[in-house]
């Protein structure tokens, strides 16, 4: 009996507890499988840590802004830059993107949820503890021994300068842990898009007729199985050789000095089609809601994707084209590299053809649509010079290597990112962002974004070497930088207000509607937001553009394709 | 409106009909991760071959685990004798095959076991010792690890038998599990041909 009441009494205490408003809703949402919940966890998340990587990328330009600063000194210029590739990669880029496909695949098919929730909660809380992991090296980099120290061995890490005698203290093995546990929570959520998508789609949803971004969506997630496991393999050897004495990278035992190289390409080039395929998605849905048009070329566009994924696997090389291959090597690597400008070609031409004679409507989605469109222009067309070998040879480890990714990671992606939350945030709260918010955000981004990297090539032409905590005054680097550093602050301010504008949104009453965009994909057909279980019956679709059959009767889609 | 399976509309279900299974396709996904990861350290293997600077050398002191291979290739065909039984309906036939493809694995793993007690003890190959002890242990190694876990998978159906809760409505689930154990069965055979045969 007593122990029943002992029971009675710990049973009210939690109920007390969840009483409390706060505990409540963060119960809720930390025992959720709700793929919504989950990819709001995501985006939140990324979100975060894009400011503190930010913040961290900002002091970079700041100790670069004149020679010899002394803002930072060079062992903590190392971890910043260590940290913010790091964080930006796998803590930003990834859960964001996985993030909008955590949250629009399941309601684009006409789902309830993706095919395995638990999977897909489980997968959100490997990439939150491997987050932390990172960070918390900042205090336990060291172990007992001192001071901790977060790692500071690039994105890349490249062994055998990551093993033991070169790289003392814990941060290292954190920084793998952190990957590692990512990685296995990004190839959970890649299983669980592949068989949402192929499973789960509602009533007439053939595969041609499926969302362009759930095709990119597939095929991400296939890139992701395939791509994720070197990297993972690479780290677990690395793990091995670091904790266990093993001799993978181990020069001394006749290991390989550039295995490692190959290992983290494999999956370090792919990668950057990882992230940049999502941004494909998020515009191939929001140039034609804000055209008024069709997608151009849909069975061309999802084509073109599926043979940059292919090819994207057999380009790593051409980040190693200093190490010293063979010519056939070289050759090989830069050809295949030159071969994804032909599909990319194709997709830029294709989203040309949808605003071609399309009834423009320039909200804020739509102009960071632009933006990515031009910059993403800009960052393939540097691509093919840096795919040219001999000019690699010249310009590898400058500053115009920088420029060219950079122009990729922000100028397409984030870029796209934040035309994707101005698009989708009325769905997920029901509160629409401002738009002359968003055009501040916009152009101060625009100009900040031009500010720093158009400048940062010309530095690179000029010779100034990447990952170095100064340079030389005196070789007609000192405008340059400065002028980079102060478009990093105009970024800087105009993150700020795309801050404000979510806080400020968060807290207007004005109800969004369920479709504010005119929009033509199944997420707009429910409230805003969405209920629990997404639909309340299950809908049925005869073309790729549901939402335009129901307001447009008299001329369906579904006749014409 | 009753919540009877009856309820829902019959275009609905002849569409669903027309889907793949969740179960099968999550499986087949993460094979093919799954595949990529062992491929990595099959790439690691070769490149390492004849790349150790001291000994103990690969034809000093291995042999073709024969009878492993035996005994783990033939549990892929008894699991599969398994599920027809279960899929029949016939429990105590599907309980016995699923015994024996237990017990077959579990010799091959105690078979890897006792080859890396001789290694370590008598001719002193450890993981550190060279790039063969090295890349030797961690491919044959990361294979062990997944017959681990598909024996402890299949255990649990086997205690989820024993308790009668098996019954063939599960056969969906039990089929998807051995899907995953003719995988590992498969990276062996690329294992062995990698370690025993090439590598040798």
């Amino acid at each position: 009996m007593a122990g029943s009441i002992d029971h009675e009494i710990a049973l009210g205490a939690a109920d007390d507890l969840q009483a409390l408003p706060i505990v409540g809703k963060l119960h809720e949402w930390v025992v959720t499988v709700d793929h919504k919940r989950l990819g709001i966890m995501y985006i939140g998340g990324g979100l975060f840590f894009f400011l503190i990587a930010g913040l961290q990328a900002a002091t970079i330009r700041l100790q670069l802004a004149v020679p010899d600063a002394g803002i930072v000194p060079p062992q903590v210029f190392n971890r910043l830059l260590t940290m913010h590739g790091t964080a930006m990669v796998f803590l930003v880029g990834m859960p964001i993107l996985t993030g909008f496909f955590n949250y629009l695949v399941p309601l684009m098919i006409g789902a309830r949820d993706l095919a395995f929730p638990r999977l897909n909660a489980f997968g959100f809380w490997l990439w939150f503890f491997g987050a932390f992991l990172l960070y918390f090296s900042y205090i336990a980099g060291d172990g007992l021994y001192g001071a901790g120290s977060a790692p500071d061995v690039g994105w890349f890490a490249y062994a055998p300068l990551t093993e033991l005698p070169f790289s003392r203290g814990n941060s290292t093995d954190y920084w793998i842990l952190s990957i590692l546990l990512t990685s296995v929570g990004s190839t959970a959520t890649a299983i669980n898009i592949i068989t949402s998508a192929f499973c789960m789609r509602c009533e007439g949803m053939t595969l041609s007729k499926m969302p362009v971004l759930v095709w990119l969506a597939v095929v991400v997630a296939f890139m992701m199985l395939v791509a994720l496991p070197p990297l993972s393999a690479a780290q677990a050897m690395l793990l091995l050789d670091r904790l266990l004495g093993a001799h993978f990278f181990d020069t001394q035992a006749g290991g390989s000095a550039i295995l490692w190289q190959h290992f983290f390409w494999i999956f370090g080039h792919p990668e950057v089609y990882i992230l940049v395929i999502p941004a494909f998605a998020f515009a191939s849905e929001i140039i034609p809601v804000f055209s008024r048009k069709v997608i151009f070329g849909y069975a061309v566009m999802v084509a073109a994707s599926c043979a940059i994924a292919f090819i994207s696997l057999g380009v790593w090389a051409h980040h190693m084209f200093a190490v010293g291959m063979t010519p056939a090597g070289n050759s090989f690597f830069a050809a295949s590299t030159m071969l994804v400008g032909l599909p990319t070609g194709i997709k830029i031409f294709n989203w040309l053809g949808t605003i071609w004679g399309g009834k423009l409507r320039f909200k804020v989605p739509m102009l960071f649509s632009l933006g990515f469109l031009f910059q993403f222009l800009v960052a393939g067309l540097t691509g093919i010079m840096l795919a040219v070998a001999p000019f690699d040879w010249q310009l590898t480890d400058t500053y115009f290597v920088v420029a060219h990714f950079h122009y990729v990671l922000i100028g397409a992606i984030v870029f796209m990112i934040f035309a994707a939350i101005y698009y989708w945030f009325p769905k997920a709260t029901g509160r629409m962002l401002n738009e002359t918010l968003g055009k501040w955000h916009f152009w101060l981004f625009v100009i900040g974004f031009h500010l720093t990297f158009d400048t940062l090539h010309f530095a690179g032409l000029r010779g100034m070497p990447r990952r170095i905590y100064t340079y030389q005054p005196g070789r007609g680097l000192e405008t340059l930088n400065l002028i980079a550093s102060i478009g990093a602050l105009v970024q800087g301010v105009a993150v700020l207000i795309f801050v404000i504008n979510v806080l400020r949104s968060l807290r207007s009453d004005e109800p969004a509607g369920n479709d504010p965009w005119d929009a033509w994909t199944l997420e707009w057909s429910t409230t805003s937001p969405p209920p629990e279980y997404n639909f309340a019956a299950p809908p049925v679709v005869r073309s790729r553009r549901p939402l335009w059959d129901l307001k447009h009767p008299e001329d369906p889609d579904w006749r014409y394709e | 409106m009753a919540a009877a399976p009856s309820a829902i509309p019959t275009a609905a279900a002849a569409w669903r009909e027309t889907l793949p299974r969740r179960g099968r396709m999550g499986m087949l996904a993460l094979i093919l991760t799954e595949s990529a990861f062992f491929s990595i350290f099959v790439v690691a293997y070769i490149f390492y071959l004849g790349k150790s600077l001291t000994g103990p050398f690969p034809r000093e002191v291995l042999s073709p685990p024969i009878l492993n291979t035996i005994c783990l290739l033939s549990s892929s065909v008894t699991i599969v004798f398994s599920i027809w039984a279960l899929r029949a309906g016939a429990i105590r036939t599907f309980a016995i095959w699923w015994f024996i493809t237990f017990a077959l694995g579990l010799e091959f793993l105690t078979g890897t076991a006792l080859e890396w007690r001789r290694l370590i003890y008598h001719e002193g190959l450890t993981i550190r010792t060279n790039l063969f002890g090295t890349t030797y242990y961690s491919l044959v190694g990361l294979h062990a690890l997944h017959v681990t876990v598909g024996l402890l998978l299949i255990l649990v159906v086997m205690v989820l038998t024993m308790c009668g809760y098996m019954n063939e409505r599960h056969v969906e689930r039990t089929d998807v599990l051995s899907w995953y154990w003719h995988f590992v069965d498969a990276v062996w055979v690329v294992v062995f041909l990698t370690v025993y045969v090439i590598g040798r």
